[in-house]
């Protein structure tokens, strides 16, 4: 648990959050993951460390991924943010998410959103990773259940699917 | 009936769905309107007595809701094994970590300053902090003699045998502390009514024990004690007890608040307060013959179980009972002790004492192996147990496991031979080295020797109003797919597809006691007790002669929903009876230690930079046989995560000490192994079948815990020719053995591998 710091004066901050526009009035260095969580009720980003060290708080970013815990509010203004619950569209589950029940790579879920989206950037910066690639690219984000082995299963099979599909 | 076999498939994992979208909810995604946030203000020495306390300047103390031990209506304890933990410090704190007083404000950015502000005067005392400063007696701390508790299991006739030994082979082994580092923070949130009493929903494994914890605390009567699992996103022992704490701390507040209250942890105060695996130190002294045969040996095995009693006798006795390893002992005399020390509670942690003393019996063979001039390979081979042999306790081997095939197929799988032959060369230059090592290992499923027979589980199976089956047991989910393999196996039972079970959410008010989720137990024990109450309904349903035999899945539902509708709520229960001829010493520590044993054989290829002096592991191949394998993926999972954790426990994961407090508690200071960390972990499984747990299986969870730590060491040692007896195995202890030979008797550097 952080200090909110800085400002003791709450501003008015818009971005848009999976596709829809947001306006939150909080403080400008209130932390963007409790924003999401606290403001705006989307609770699939966790905090796991607070110090950007886990990655569980992963969300894009205008394309990046970024820890949501490490981004003050007010640097989150103007841009499009996305999260796990983005990522779903409906029922239908993203090729990650299906990936993930069917590897095996989801065991307690505290880490899964984090490690979902964090998987999504790798995809679309790299979208015929080798193992070693994912191995790299997820480093990042921390599992303690699976010893990552399903997870990097996971996302090359997801890869393999968006190449087929 | 449905005919294809449920067991035995990788079915979806029953809450899968919920997590790979976000929805699933933790504890700290709920939220209570009203509610308070709570946090904890805890001693900041290890030893003394309060003399005063002071609420600081500046803050606006009349918003905070302060609770101190007066404000508890019960007990002041943490009710578990024992009653020594006090819930807050009156007078005396016996740890850095000790809880004092608990805030509460609508704020919880308010929170942190407050409890900044409270400061404390003490007479301090001074502490002890090691297994030998608690052994020395330089303070007594707890009881008469700092001891927790000891066992003795003595076999044979231990006292003959060192004359006819052609060598006394001895080592001291040590293990440190190591952190569960669930990513979930532990918390909890509670609410008070008078009328209804106390309901905490929290990040937990065993609902009763908080149960328990509460009614005490509270002086409330069972009923109005009410204990709910949130999802819970990690735990590995972690959270077996701790919760019992923070869901007391919440009560607390919430009680006096009249709101509820959320008591989260930051990643600071979860690793610094809650508890740990328990430092060990092994000494052993071992008779063998000049074939290599283990004659017998002495074994002590301590643990440093911090400031309370808590969970130490359980690790004690789980580490003692496995500390000969899977060996046949003629004759055996093992020394367990659990001493106390000021360091907050050492707990339970994936394994529980077995993976310490396991290390210290796996490293010893390798030693027993170079004094008698045998490979690792041989030594075990001569001395592995045998069908028909007697454990340490002497426990009938009924089972009909071959150790010898088990390291066979290892060796072949990880090309032992070939690659240490090809390492042998390869070691003569350059700037790395290479080498290959074996543990081998057994790991008891269930509570050991009475404790099932003490616990009684009782599982509840419910034919619903909609036809489908509920499972009702207090055996939590936090990752190991107990909701999925718990619904295979009623699923099975009843001949019904897998999609019509589901498994409630633990909820005393709910669930009867299935017992806690710790041990191994859940699939093996609870399973079988899932399988007999799942089978109660069928059975209720064909002698009311609502259903035939042979029925189909859309019969049975039929005839559920009529049963529900005629005569109301339909639940079949199963409480566990110990099997008859199963016999527990509990005084002399002898007889049927566990129903079943899980074996391995894991192989471990590692390289050591000696530029850096780190180690990396290249290749893992991890062996076991347990039983029927239910659902392949989840326990492939288990496997690669327990050894994931395993080689942290060896290679990375040092906890920093200062007089009792964690220096490095976060994540950019106490390092677990990163996907980059990790090699490619081969996991096979062998499968002989076991009469005790449902359809064949065994436990699972704890036992890839137990082989990986002394498989690296003893890669390391046939890598560099040094021995290393302490992990974690930092590169700081690699370079100090390496760069002063002089310090050790053993070979340098030069010799390279043998």
């Amino acid at each position: 648990m952080t200090d909110s710091g800085g400002s003791s004066i709450k501003v008015e901050i818009s971005f848009t959050v999976n596709g829809e526009p947001k306006t939150v009035r909080t403080y400008p260095m209130a932390r963007l993951l409790d924003v999401l969580r606290m403001e705006l009720g989307l609770t699939g980003a966790k905090e796991g460390c607070g110090e950007g060290e886990c990655g569980s708080c992963s969300v894009l970013m205008d394309g990046t991924l970024v820890s949501s815990c490490l981004i003050p509010a007010l640097q989150a203004a103007g841009t499009g943010i996305v999260t796990i619950e983005g990522l779903a569209d409906g029922e239908k589950l993203h090729v990650l998410q299906e990936a993930f029940l069917e590897c095996g790579g989801a065991q307690c879920g505290i880490c899964t959103p984090g490690m979902i989206v964090a998987a999504c950037h790798l995809l679309n910066q790299k979208p015929e990773p080798t193992i070693e690639e994912i191995r790299e690219g997820l480093s990042g984000n921390l599992c303690r259940c699976t010893g990552y082995s399903q997870i990097l299963e996971a996302v090359a099979e997801a890869a393999r699917r968006r190449l087929t599909a | 009936m449905n005919t294809d076999p449920i067991v035995g498939k990788s079915v979806p994992r029953k809450e899968g769905r919920d997590k790979v979208t976000g929805r699933s909810q933790y504890v700290d995604d709920m939220a209570l309107p009203n509610m308070l946030f709570g946090a904890t203000v805890r001693s900041q020495i290890p030893r003394g007595r309060i003399k005063k306390i002071t609420f600081g300047p500046g803050i606006a103390w009349d918003q905070f809701v302060v609770v101190s031990a007066k404000d508890i209506p019960g007990k002041n304890c943490i009710s578990l094994i024992g009653d020594d933990q006090p819930c807050l410090a009156t007078d005396f704190v016996n740890h850095p970590e000790e809880p004092i007083l608990l805030l509460a404000h609508p704020d919880r950015h308010r929170l942190p300053k407050a409890v900044q502000a409270i400061s404390f005067e003490y007479d301090l005392l001074p502490g002890i902090f090691t297994i030998d400063e608690s052994e020395r007696h330089t303070e007594i701390i707890w009881g008469e003699n700092n001891v927790f508790k000891t066992y003795v299991i003595e076999k044979g006739d231990l006292d003959s045998v060192w004359e006819k030994a052609d060598s006394i082979v001895e080592g001291e082994y040590t293990t440190g502390a190591q952190e569960q580092l669930y990513i979930e923070n532990n918390g909890m949130i509670a609410a008070f009514y008078p009328a209804q009493g106390i309901t905490v929903w929290g990040s937990l494994q065993c609902p009763y024990y908080i149960h328990k914890a509460l009614m005490a605390l509270c002086n409330l009567p069972a009923e109005q004690v009410r204990v709910v699992q949130m999802e819970t996103g990690g735990a590995f022992g972690g959270k077996e007890e701790y919760p019992s704490m923070i869901a007391a701390h919440a009560a607390l507040l919430a009680i006096k608040a009249g709101r509820p209250v959320k008591i989260i942890y930051d990643r600071l105060e979860d690793m610094a307060a809650t508890t740990k695996r328990h430092p060990s130190r092994t000494r052993h002294r071992t008779a063998v013959s000049r074939d290599g045969k283990i004659l017998g040996g002495e074994i002590d095995f301590t643990i440093d179980g911090g400031a309370y009693a808590t969970l130490s006798s359980v690790v004690l006795s789980r580490g003692a009972i496995h500390a000969g390893g899977p060996y046949y002992w003629p004759s055996v005399r093992i020394r367990a002790k659990a001493v106390a020390t000021n360091a907050p509670p050492h707990g339970a942690f994936r394994g529980f004492g077995a993976p310490q003393s396991l290390f210290a019996m796996e490293r010893h063979m390798d030693r027993i192996a170079q004094s008698v001039g045998l490979s690792p390979v041989e030594i075990r081979r001569r001395n592995f147990l045998q069908p028909g042999q007697t454990t340490t306790t002497e426990q009938v081997v009924r089972e009909p496991i071959d150790l010898g095939k088990l390291i066979d197929q290892a060796l072949e799988i990880s090309e032992y031979h070939s690659k240490r032959q090809s390492f042998a060369s390869r070691n003569q230059v350059g700037t790395s080295r290479k080498g290959m090592g074996i543990a081998a290992f057994l790991h008891g499923a269930g509570f050991t020797g009475s404790g099932e027979r003490y616990l009684r589980s009782v599982v509840g199976v419910e034919g619903c109003a909609d036809g489908s089956v509920k499972v009702l047991v207090s055996s939590t989910e936090f990752g190991q797919g107990t909701k999925t393999v718990l619904s295979q196996i009623a699923a099975e039972a009843l001949g019904l597809p897998y999609e019509n079970v589901s498994v409630a959410q633990p909820d005393t008010f709910e669930v009867p006691n299935s017992g806690p989720t710790v041990a191994s137990r859940t699939v093996m024990v609870v399973g079988s007790l899932v399988k007999s109450a799942a089978l109660g309904i069928a059975q209720t349903l064909i002698s009311s002669k609502v259903l035939r035999q042979g029925y189909s899945a859309d019969e049975f539902r039929a005839a559920c929903r009529q049963h529900v509708a005629k005569h109301g709520q339909f639940r079949c229960w199963s409480r566990y009876e110990a099997p008859s001829g199963i016999f527990w010493d509990d005084e002399k520590y002898r007889g049927e230690a566990y129903a079943a044993f899980a074996w391995a054989v894991y192989i471990a290829e590692v390289s050591v930079d000696l530029t850096t002096f780190s180690v990396s592991v290249d290749d893992f191949v991890a062996l076991q046989e347990v039983g029927k394998v239910l659902h392949p993926l989840l326990a492939r999972g288990q496997i690669i995560g327990g050894i994931a954790q395993g080689i942290g426990f060896s290679l990375y994961e040092k906890v920093v000490w200062q007089n009792g407090r964690m220096q490095n508690g976060q994540m950019t200071n106490y390092i677990m192994p990163t996907s980059s960390d990790l090699p490619p972990i081969r996991v096979f499984f062998e499968e002989l079948g076991n009469v005790h747990g449902a359809y064949g299986a065994k436990g699972i969870g704890e036992l890839p815990m137990d082989g990986p730590a002394p498989a690296i060491v003893n890669a390391v040692e046939d890598a560099l020719g040094t021995r290393f007896d302490s992990i974690p195995l930092l590169p700081e202890e690699i370079m100090d053995a390496l760069l002063k030979p002089s310090r050790r008797n053993d070979e340098t550097l030069t010799s390279g591998a043998r």
